[in-house]
Protein backbone atom coordinates (compact mmCIF):
# COMPACT_ATOMS: atom_id res chain seq x y z
CA UNK A 1 0.00 0.00 0.00
CA UNK A 2 3.00 2.20 0.95
CA UNK A 3 4.70 1.11 -1.94
CA UNK A 4 1.42 2.29 -4.56
CA UNK A 5 1.72 5.67 -2.65
CA UNK A 6 4.63 6.30 -3.39
CA UNK A 7 4.39 5.17 -6.94
CA UNK A 8 1.62 7.93 -7.24
CA UNK A 9 3.43 10.21 -6.00
CA UNK A 10 6.21 9.76 -7.85
CA UNK A 11 4.06 10.16 -10.82
CA UNK A 12 1.98 12.96 -9.85
CA UNK A 13 5.37 14.98 -8.90
CA UNK A 14 6.89 14.02 -12.27
CA UNK A 15 3.76 15.32 -14.22
CA UNK A 16 3.94 18.60 -12.42
CA UNK A 17 7.41 19.06 -12.61
CA UNK A 18 6.59 18.32 -16.41
CA UNK A 19 3.86 20.40 -16.92
CA UNK A 20 5.63 23.05 -14.81
CA UNK A 21 8.25 23.14 -17.35
CA UNK A 22 5.74 23.21 -19.95
CA UNK A 23 4.28 25.81 -18.76
CA UNK A 24 7.04 28.23 -18.09
CA UNK A 25 8.64 27.48 -21.81
CA UNK A 26 4.91 28.12 -23.00
CA UNK A 27 5.63 31.15 -20.78
CA UNK A 28 8.61 31.75 -22.74
CA UNK A 29 10.90 31.58 -19.70
CA UNK A 30 13.35 29.31 -21.75
CA UNK A 31 13.53 31.42 -24.99
CA UNK A 32 17.31 30.88 -24.67
CA UNK A 33 17.47 27.17 -24.30
CA UNK A 34 13.86 26.48 -26.22
CA UNK A 35 15.14 28.31 -29.15
CA UNK A 36 18.34 26.01 -29.70
CA UNK A 37 16.18 23.34 -29.26
CA UNK A 38 13.43 24.06 -31.81
CA UNK A 39 15.67 25.12 -34.19
CA UNK A 40 17.40 21.95 -33.98
CA UNK A 41 14.19 20.35 -34.16
CA UNK A 42 13.40 22.01 -37.26
CA UNK A 43 16.35 21.92 -38.85
CA UNK A 44 16.25 17.88 -38.66
CA UNK A 45 12.26 17.83 -39.80
CA UNK A 46 13.88 20.06 -42.64
CA UNK A 47 16.49 17.47 -43.51
CA UNK A 48 14.11 14.34 -43.21
CA UNK A 49 11.67 16.35 -45.14
CA UNK A 50 13.86 17.15 -47.90
CA UNK A 51 15.20 13.65 -48.11
CA UNK A 52 11.92 12.09 -48.02
CA UNK A 53 10.80 14.62 -51.23
CA UNK A 54 13.60 13.98 -52.63
CA UNK A 55 12.97 9.84 -52.60
CA UNK A 56 9.35 10.68 -53.39
CA UNK A 57 10.22 12.82 -56.54
CA UNK A 58 12.54 10.74 -58.03
CA UNK A 59 10.34 7.35 -57.72
CA UNK A 60 6.95 9.14 -59.15
CA UNK A 61 9.26 11.54 -61.77
CA UNK A 62 7.49 10.16 -65.04
CA UNK A 63 4.24 10.38 -64.21
CA UNK A 64 4.91 14.00 -63.28
CA UNK A 65 7.17 14.75 -65.93
CA UNK A 66 4.53 13.57 -68.27
CA UNK A 67 1.90 15.63 -66.72
CA UNK A 68 4.78 18.37 -66.90
CA UNK A 69 4.66 17.68 -70.68
CA UNK A 70 1.17 17.70 -70.99
CA UNK A 71 0.65 20.95 -69.09
CA UNK A 72 3.57 22.54 -71.38
CA UNK A 73 1.61 21.82 -74.13
CA UNK A 74 -1.14 23.11 -72.96
CA UNK A 75 0.13 26.33 -71.56
CA UNK A 76 1.97 26.73 -75.08
CA UNK A 77 -1.19 26.14 -77.02
CA UNK A 78 -3.14 29.81 -74.71
CA UNK A 79 0.41 31.34 -75.33
CA UNK A 80 0.08 30.61 -79.37
CA UNK A 81 -3.61 31.63 -78.84
CA UNK A 82 -3.17 34.69 -76.94
CA UNK A 83 0.08 36.00 -79.19
CA UNK A 84 -2.77 35.67 -82.32
CA UNK A 85 -5.21 37.50 -80.25
CA UNK A 86 -2.33 40.37 -79.41
CA UNK A 87 -1.72 40.30 -83.15
CA UNK A 88 -5.45 40.84 -84.16
CA UNK A 89 -6.18 42.91 -81.40
CA UNK A 90 -3.00 45.05 -82.98
CA UNK A 91 -4.23 45.40 -86.22
CA UNK A 92 -7.64 46.60 -85.30
CA UNK A 93 -5.77 49.00 -83.16
CA UNK A 94 -3.97 50.00 -86.43
CA UNK A 95 -7.45 50.17 -88.36
CA UNK A 96 -9.08 51.60 -85.61
CA UNK A 97 -6.38 54.71 -85.55
CA UNK A 98 -6.91 55.07 -89.68
CA UNK A 99 -10.62 54.90 -89.36
CA UNK A 100 -10.43 57.74 -86.70
CA UNK A 101 -8.08 59.91 -88.70
CA UNK A 102 -10.14 59.44 -91.39
CA UNK A 103 -13.45 60.18 -89.54
CA UNK A 104 -11.48 63.98 -88.11
CA UNK A 105 -11.16 64.61 -91.86
CA UNK A 106 -14.49 64.26 -93.23
CA UNK A 107 -15.64 66.38 -89.94
CA UNK A 108 -13.38 69.05 -91.03
CA UNK A 109 -14.51 68.93 -94.60
CA UNK A 110 -18.23 68.90 -93.86
CA UNK A 111 -19.47 70.00 -97.34
CA UNK A 112 -18.30 66.61 -99.34
CA UNK A 113 -19.79 63.00 -98.64
CA UNK A 114 -17.39 60.50 -98.45
CA UNK A 115 -17.77 56.43 -98.47
CA UNK A 116 -14.61 54.74 -96.56
CA UNK A 117 -13.28 51.72 -98.98
CA UNK A 118 -10.15 49.03 -98.29
CA UNK A 119 -7.34 48.28 -100.91
CA UNK A 120 -7.65 45.07 -101.90
CA UNK A 121 -4.74 45.16 -104.60
CA UNK A 122 -2.42 46.85 -106.62
CA UNK A 123 -2.27 47.05 -110.62
CA UNK A 124 -0.40 44.01 -111.79
CA UNK A 125 1.84 46.03 -113.82
CA UNK A 126 4.52 47.50 -113.01
CA UNK A 127 3.90 50.39 -115.11
CA UNK A 128 1.13 51.91 -113.35
CA UNK A 129 0.13 53.01 -110.13
CA UNK A 130 -3.61 51.72 -109.67
CA UNK A 131 -5.07 50.62 -106.92
CA UNK A 132 -8.30 48.33 -106.38
CA UNK A 133 -10.81 48.96 -103.84
CA UNK A 134 -13.85 47.03 -102.54
CA UNK A 135 -16.67 49.44 -103.16
CA UNK A 136 -17.94 49.28 -106.92
CA UNK A 137 -21.25 50.58 -108.27
CA UNK A 138 -23.67 49.00 -105.89
CA UNK A 139 -22.19 51.72 -103.20
CA UNK A 140 -22.65 54.57 -105.15
CA UNK A 141 -19.15 54.45 -106.52
CA UNK A 142 -18.74 56.17 -110.34
CA UNK A 143 -16.07 57.07 -112.15
CA UNK A 144 -14.04 60.50 -111.96
CA UNK A 145 -14.91 60.16 -108.36
CA UNK A 146 -11.62 61.75 -105.91
CA UNK A 147 -9.95 59.45 -103.41
CA UNK A 148 -8.43 60.87 -100.44
CA UNK A 149 -7.41 59.78 -96.99
CA UNK A 150 -6.88 61.78 -93.73
CA UNK A 151 -3.65 63.48 -95.22
CA UNK A 152 -4.52 64.18 -98.59
CA UNK A 153 -5.35 63.60 -102.15
CA UNK A 154 -4.93 59.98 -103.49
CA UNK A 155 -6.42 60.02 -106.77
CA UNK A 156 -9.83 59.41 -108.92
CA UNK A 157 -11.76 56.23 -109.59
CA UNK A 158 -10.62 54.91 -113.04
CA UNK A 159 -13.31 52.17 -113.59
CA UNK A 160 -15.72 50.65 -111.73
CA UNK A 161 -17.29 46.91 -111.75
CA UNK A 162 -20.57 45.97 -108.99
CA UNK A 163 -18.72 45.57 -105.42
CA UNK A 164 -14.91 46.84 -106.69
CA UNK A 165 -13.38 49.95 -108.31
CA UNK A 166 -9.90 50.79 -109.87
CA UNK A 167 -8.80 53.90 -108.16
CA UNK A 168 -5.85 55.75 -110.41
CA UNK A 169 -3.12 56.90 -107.94
CA UNK A 170 -1.84 60.96 -108.64
CA UNK A 171 1.52 58.94 -108.98
CA UNK A 172 0.52 56.90 -112.09
CA UNK A 173 2.28 58.21 -114.98
CA UNK A 174 -0.78 59.37 -116.80
CA UNK A 175 -2.39 61.35 -113.94
CA UNK A 176 -2.66 64.77 -113.98
CA UNK A 177 -3.88 67.04 -111.24
CA UNK A 178 -4.00 70.33 -111.75
CA UNK A 179 -3.06 72.36 -108.56
CA UNK A 180 -2.23 75.37 -107.01
CA UNK A 181 0.60 76.36 -104.56
CA UNK A 182 -0.61 78.01 -101.64
CA UNK A 183 2.11 80.45 -100.72
CA UNK A 184 3.14 81.72 -104.43
CA UNK A 185 -0.93 81.66 -105.38
CA UNK A 186 -0.16 80.52 -108.64
CA UNK A 187 -1.31 77.41 -110.28
CA UNK A 188 0.61 74.24 -112.17
CA UNK A 189 0.25 70.86 -113.24
CA UNK A 190 1.09 67.86 -111.34
CA UNK A 191 1.96 64.89 -113.01
CA UNK A 192 2.99 61.39 -112.23
CA UNK A 193 6.07 59.20 -113.26
CA UNK A 194 6.48 55.12 -113.76
CA UNK A 195 9.00 55.48 -110.02
CA UNK A 196 6.29 57.27 -108.24
CA UNK A 197 7.63 60.65 -107.86
CA UNK A 198 5.36 63.42 -108.83
CA UNK A 199 6.37 66.43 -110.39
CA UNK A 200 4.62 70.45 -110.61
CA UNK A 201 5.17 71.22 -114.48
CA UNK A 202 3.85 74.84 -116.21
CA UNK A 203 5.11 76.91 -113.89
CA UNK A 204 5.68 80.32 -115.05
CA UNK A 205 9.39 81.76 -114.56
CA UNK A 206 8.39 84.65 -112.88
CA UNK A 207 7.26 82.77 -110.14
CA UNK A 208 9.28 82.75 -106.85
CA UNK A 209 8.59 79.00 -105.36
CA UNK A 210 9.96 77.98 -101.88
CA UNK A 211 10.60 74.51 -100.56
CA UNK A 212 8.17 73.54 -98.24
CA UNK A 213 5.44 75.57 -100.22
CA UNK A 214 2.12 73.64 -99.93
CA UNK A 215 0.32 72.22 -102.96
CA UNK A 216 -3.11 71.68 -103.24
CA UNK A 217 -5.70 70.94 -105.73
CA UNK A 218 -6.76 74.47 -107.61
CA UNK A 219 -10.30 72.42 -109.31
CA UNK A 220 -9.27 73.87 -112.69
CA UNK A 221 -10.68 71.43 -115.40
CA UNK A 222 -13.54 69.91 -113.43
CA UNK A 223 -11.29 66.55 -111.72
CA UNK A 224 -10.69 67.17 -108.42
CA UNK A 225 -12.58 69.37 -106.07
CA UNK A 226 -10.58 72.56 -104.99
CA UNK A 227 -8.36 73.02 -101.94
CA UNK A 228 -7.56 69.20 -101.47
CA UNK A 229 -3.94 69.12 -99.82
CA UNK A 230 -1.36 67.21 -102.40
CA UNK A 231 2.11 67.55 -101.00
CA UNK A 232 4.96 69.59 -100.39
CA UNK A 233 7.79 70.96 -102.36
CA UNK A 234 10.87 69.60 -101.99
CA UNK A 235 13.01 70.92 -104.75
CA UNK A 236 12.93 73.71 -107.43
CA UNK A 237 14.67 72.85 -111.14
CA UNK A 238 14.32 76.21 -112.79
CA UNK A 239 16.59 76.94 -115.80
CA UNK A 240 16.72 80.00 -117.94
CA UNK A 241 16.36 78.41 -121.49
CA UNK A 242 13.29 76.44 -120.21
CA UNK A 243 9.84 78.06 -120.64
CA UNK A 244 8.33 76.68 -117.27
CA UNK A 245 9.73 75.97 -113.99
CA UNK A 246 9.59 72.58 -112.26
CA UNK A 247 9.60 71.36 -108.70
CA UNK A 248 9.74 67.87 -107.16
CA UNK A 249 6.56 67.32 -105.23
CA UNK A 250 6.51 64.91 -101.97
CA UNK A 251 3.16 64.05 -101.66
CA UNK A 252 1.14 63.85 -98.24
CA UNK A 253 -0.19 60.70 -98.65
CA UNK A 254 2.06 57.17 -98.19
CA UNK A 255 1.43 55.09 -101.30
CA UNK A 256 2.84 52.49 -100.56
CA UNK A 257 0.71 52.27 -96.90
CA UNK A 258 -2.56 52.54 -98.43
CA UNK A 259 -5.00 50.69 -96.40
CA UNK A 260 -8.45 52.28 -95.95
CA UNK A 261 -9.53 55.80 -98.54
CA UNK A 262 -12.15 58.08 -98.61
CA UNK A 263 -14.58 58.44 -102.37
CA UNK A 264 -16.17 61.56 -102.24
CA UNK A 265 -19.14 60.33 -103.73
CA UNK A 266 -21.22 64.00 -103.82
CA UNK A 267 -18.21 65.07 -106.42
CA UNK A 268 -19.76 65.05 -110.13
CA UNK A 269 -16.54 65.02 -112.37
CA UNK A 270 -16.79 67.55 -115.54
CA UNK A 271 -15.73 65.84 -118.80
CA UNK A 272 -14.53 68.89 -120.37
CA UNK A 273 -12.75 66.63 -123.37
CA UNK A 274 -15.49 67.99 -125.81
CA UNK A 275 -14.23 71.19 -125.43
CA UNK A 276 -10.68 71.10 -125.74
CA UNK A 277 -9.90 71.75 -129.77
CA UNK A 278 -8.02 69.02 -131.35
CA UNK A 279 -5.19 69.98 -133.53
CA UNK B 1 -12.34 17.19 -117.26
CA UNK B 2 -9.25 17.86 -115.03
CA UNK B 3 -7.95 20.65 -117.41
CA UNK B 4 -10.26 22.68 -115.69
CA UNK B 5 -8.36 22.91 -112.93
CA UNK B 6 -6.97 26.17 -115.19
CA UNK B 7 -9.60 28.28 -114.05
CA UNK B 8 -9.05 28.48 -110.54
CA UNK B 9 -4.98 28.80 -110.88
CA UNK B 10 -5.43 31.39 -113.05
CA UNK B 11 -7.84 33.46 -111.24
CA UNK B 12 -5.75 32.01 -107.56
CA UNK B 13 -2.72 33.57 -109.64
CA UNK B 14 -4.10 37.06 -110.34
CA UNK B 15 -5.34 37.38 -107.32
CA UNK B 16 -1.86 36.48 -105.57
CA UNK B 17 -0.35 38.77 -108.27
CA UNK B 18 -2.81 41.75 -106.80
CA UNK B 19 -3.01 41.36 -103.64
CA UNK B 20 0.19 39.86 -102.47
CA UNK B 21 3.10 40.28 -105.56
CA UNK B 22 2.24 43.60 -106.55
CA UNK B 23 3.11 45.40 -103.26
CA UNK B 24 6.73 43.79 -103.25
CA UNK B 25 9.00 45.70 -104.94
CA UNK B 26 12.17 46.40 -106.23
CA UNK B 27 13.14 49.43 -107.33
CA UNK B 28 10.15 50.33 -109.23
CA UNK B 29 9.58 46.43 -111.08
CA UNK B 30 7.56 44.08 -109.32
CA UNK B 31 7.40 40.26 -110.34
CA UNK B 32 4.81 39.04 -112.54
CA UNK B 33 3.49 35.16 -111.73
CA UNK B 34 0.61 35.27 -114.38
CA UNK B 35 4.10 35.31 -116.73
CA UNK B 36 6.07 33.02 -114.61
CA UNK B 37 3.18 30.88 -114.10
CA UNK B 38 2.59 30.41 -117.77
CA UNK B 39 6.30 30.36 -118.47
CA UNK B 40 6.45 27.30 -116.09
CA UNK B 41 3.11 25.48 -117.46
CA UNK B 42 4.18 25.98 -121.26
CA UNK B 43 7.08 24.05 -120.65
CA UNK B 44 5.58 21.09 -119.28
CA UNK B 45 6.29 18.82 -122.23
CA UNK B 46 2.85 17.09 -121.79
CA UNK B 47 0.49 20.40 -121.52
CA UNK B 48 -1.40 21.14 -124.76
CA UNK B 49 -3.20 23.98 -123.66
CA UNK B 50 -0.59 26.41 -122.99
CA UNK B 51 -2.47 29.10 -125.98
CA UNK B 52 -5.77 28.50 -123.74
CA UNK B 53 -4.06 29.95 -120.24
CA UNK B 54 -2.51 32.54 -121.90
CA UNK B 55 -5.70 33.61 -123.06
CA UNK B 56 -7.72 33.41 -120.68
CA UNK B 57 -4.68 35.07 -118.24
CA UNK B 58 -4.87 37.40 -120.59
CA UNK B 59 -8.10 38.67 -120.53
CA UNK B 60 -8.42 38.65 -116.78
CA UNK B 61 -5.16 40.37 -116.30
CA UNK B 62 -6.07 43.22 -118.79
CA UNK B 63 -9.55 42.97 -117.22
CA UNK B 64 -7.88 44.09 -113.73
CA UNK B 65 -5.12 46.11 -115.04
CA UNK B 66 -5.18 49.52 -116.74
CA UNK B 67 -3.00 48.80 -119.56
CA UNK B 68 -4.98 48.32 -122.43
CA UNK B 69 -6.55 44.40 -122.69
CA UNK B 70 -4.56 43.17 -125.49
CA UNK B 71 -1.31 44.17 -123.86
CA UNK B 72 -1.33 41.54 -121.40
CA UNK B 73 -2.51 38.84 -124.04
CA UNK B 74 0.47 39.69 -126.56
CA UNK B 75 2.78 39.56 -123.79
CA UNK B 76 1.40 36.24 -122.46
CA UNK B 77 1.69 34.89 -126.05
CA UNK B 78 5.05 35.72 -126.49
CA UNK B 79 6.12 33.97 -123.42
CA UNK B 80 4.46 31.03 -124.83
CA UNK B 81 5.62 31.06 -127.89
CA UNK B 82 9.06 31.25 -126.33
CA UNK B 83 8.45 28.99 -124.04
CA UNK B 84 7.08 26.18 -126.76
CA UNK B 85 10.00 26.79 -129.17
CA UNK B 86 13.00 26.32 -126.23
CA UNK B 87 10.93 22.99 -124.85
CA UNK B 88 11.26 21.67 -127.89
CA UNK B 89 15.34 22.53 -127.94
CA UNK B 90 16.43 22.23 -124.66
CA UNK B 91 14.46 19.61 -123.28
CA UNK B 92 17.15 17.95 -121.38
CA UNK B 93 17.25 20.82 -119.38
CA UNK B 94 14.18 22.70 -117.96
CA UNK B 95 15.43 24.65 -115.22
CA UNK B 96 17.74 26.04 -118.24
CA UNK B 97 14.78 26.98 -120.39
CA UNK B 98 12.66 27.82 -117.72
CA UNK B 99 15.23 30.90 -116.44
CA UNK B 100 15.87 31.50 -119.95
CA UNK B 101 11.83 32.30 -121.08
CA UNK B 102 11.12 33.81 -117.72
CA UNK B 103 14.34 36.26 -118.39
CA UNK B 104 13.39 37.15 -122.40
CA UNK B 105 9.87 36.61 -121.88
CA UNK B 106 10.01 39.30 -119.26
CA UNK B 107 11.69 42.04 -121.30
CA UNK B 108 9.49 41.24 -124.22
CA UNK B 109 6.66 41.61 -122.11
CA UNK B 110 8.03 44.84 -120.70
CA UNK B 111 8.83 46.37 -124.05
CA UNK B 112 5.60 45.47 -125.26
CA UNK B 113 3.95 47.21 -122.51
CA UNK B 114 6.22 49.97 -122.73
CA UNK B 115 5.00 50.42 -126.78
CA UNK B 116 1.53 50.15 -125.93
CA UNK B 117 1.59 52.96 -123.22
CA UNK B 118 3.81 55.77 -124.82
CA UNK B 119 1.57 54.74 -128.80
CA UNK B 120 -1.49 55.88 -125.77
CA UNK B 121 0.45 58.80 -124.53
CA UNK B 122 1.75 58.33 -122.05
CA UNK B 123 4.97 59.75 -121.27
CA UNK B 124 7.42 57.33 -120.26
CA UNK B 125 11.12 57.71 -120.49
CA UNK B 126 12.78 54.58 -121.64
CA UNK B 127 16.07 54.67 -119.69
CA UNK B 128 14.48 54.65 -116.25
CA UNK B 129 11.72 51.79 -117.72
CA UNK B 130 14.72 49.79 -118.61
CA UNK B 131 17.20 50.42 -115.51
CA UNK B 132 14.05 50.55 -112.69
CA UNK B 133 11.44 48.64 -113.89
CA UNK B 134 12.65 46.12 -116.17
CA UNK B 135 15.40 44.71 -115.04
CA UNK B 136 14.59 44.53 -111.35
CA UNK B 137 10.83 42.53 -112.55
CA UNK B 138 13.61 39.97 -114.45
CA UNK B 139 15.53 39.76 -111.39
CA UNK B 140 12.20 39.03 -109.03
CA UNK B 141 10.76 37.00 -111.94
CA UNK B 142 13.75 35.18 -112.05
CA UNK B 143 13.46 34.62 -108.18
CA UNK B 144 10.04 33.24 -108.55
CA UNK B 145 11.18 30.83 -111.76
CA UNK B 146 12.39 28.01 -109.41
CA UNK B 147 9.13 27.40 -107.31
CA UNK B 148 6.22 28.30 -109.72
CA UNK B 149 8.37 25.88 -111.89
CA UNK B 150 7.86 22.92 -109.59
CA UNK B 151 4.52 23.88 -108.50
CA UNK B 152 3.46 23.93 -112.86
CA UNK B 153 5.49 20.45 -113.20
CA UNK B 154 3.26 18.80 -110.38
CA UNK B 155 -0.02 19.98 -111.57
CA UNK B 156 1.03 19.05 -115.17
CA UNK B 157 1.56 15.52 -113.73
CA UNK B 158 -1.83 15.40 -112.36
CA UNK B 159 -3.77 16.96 -115.15
CA UNK B 160 -1.74 14.62 -117.74
CA UNK B 161 -1.20 11.41 -115.49
CA UNK B 162 1.13 9.09 -116.92
CA UNK B 163 -0.49 5.97 -119.08
CA UNK B 164 -0.05 2.65 -117.11
CA UNK B 165 2.53 0.46 -118.80
CA UNK B 166 0.95 -3.22 -118.02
Amino acid sequence: MRNLFSRTLQTTIIFLVAGGVMALALGGYFSSSSNVFTVSLVNLQSWFSSRFVAVQDFLTAPRDIASLRQRNADLEADNAELQAQVIQLQQQVGETQILAALVDFSRANPENTYRAAAVIGRDPSPFLHYVIINRGSNDGILRGMPVVTGQGLVGRVDAVIADAARVQLITDPASSVNVRLQNAETEASLVGSVTGDVTLDLIPQDIRIEIGDLTLTSGLGGGYPPDLIVGQVVNVRSRDFDLFQQATVQPVVDFNRLEIVLVIVNFKPVDISPLIPIP
Amino acid sequence: MRNLIALPVIILAVILQTAIVSRISLLSGMADLPLVMLAAWALQEEVETSWHWASATGLLVGFVSGLPWFAPILGYFVVVALAQILQRRVWQAPLLAMFSVTFVGTIIASLLSLTVLRLSGVPLPVSDVLGLLTLPSVLLNLLLAIPTYAVMRDLARWVYPFPEVE
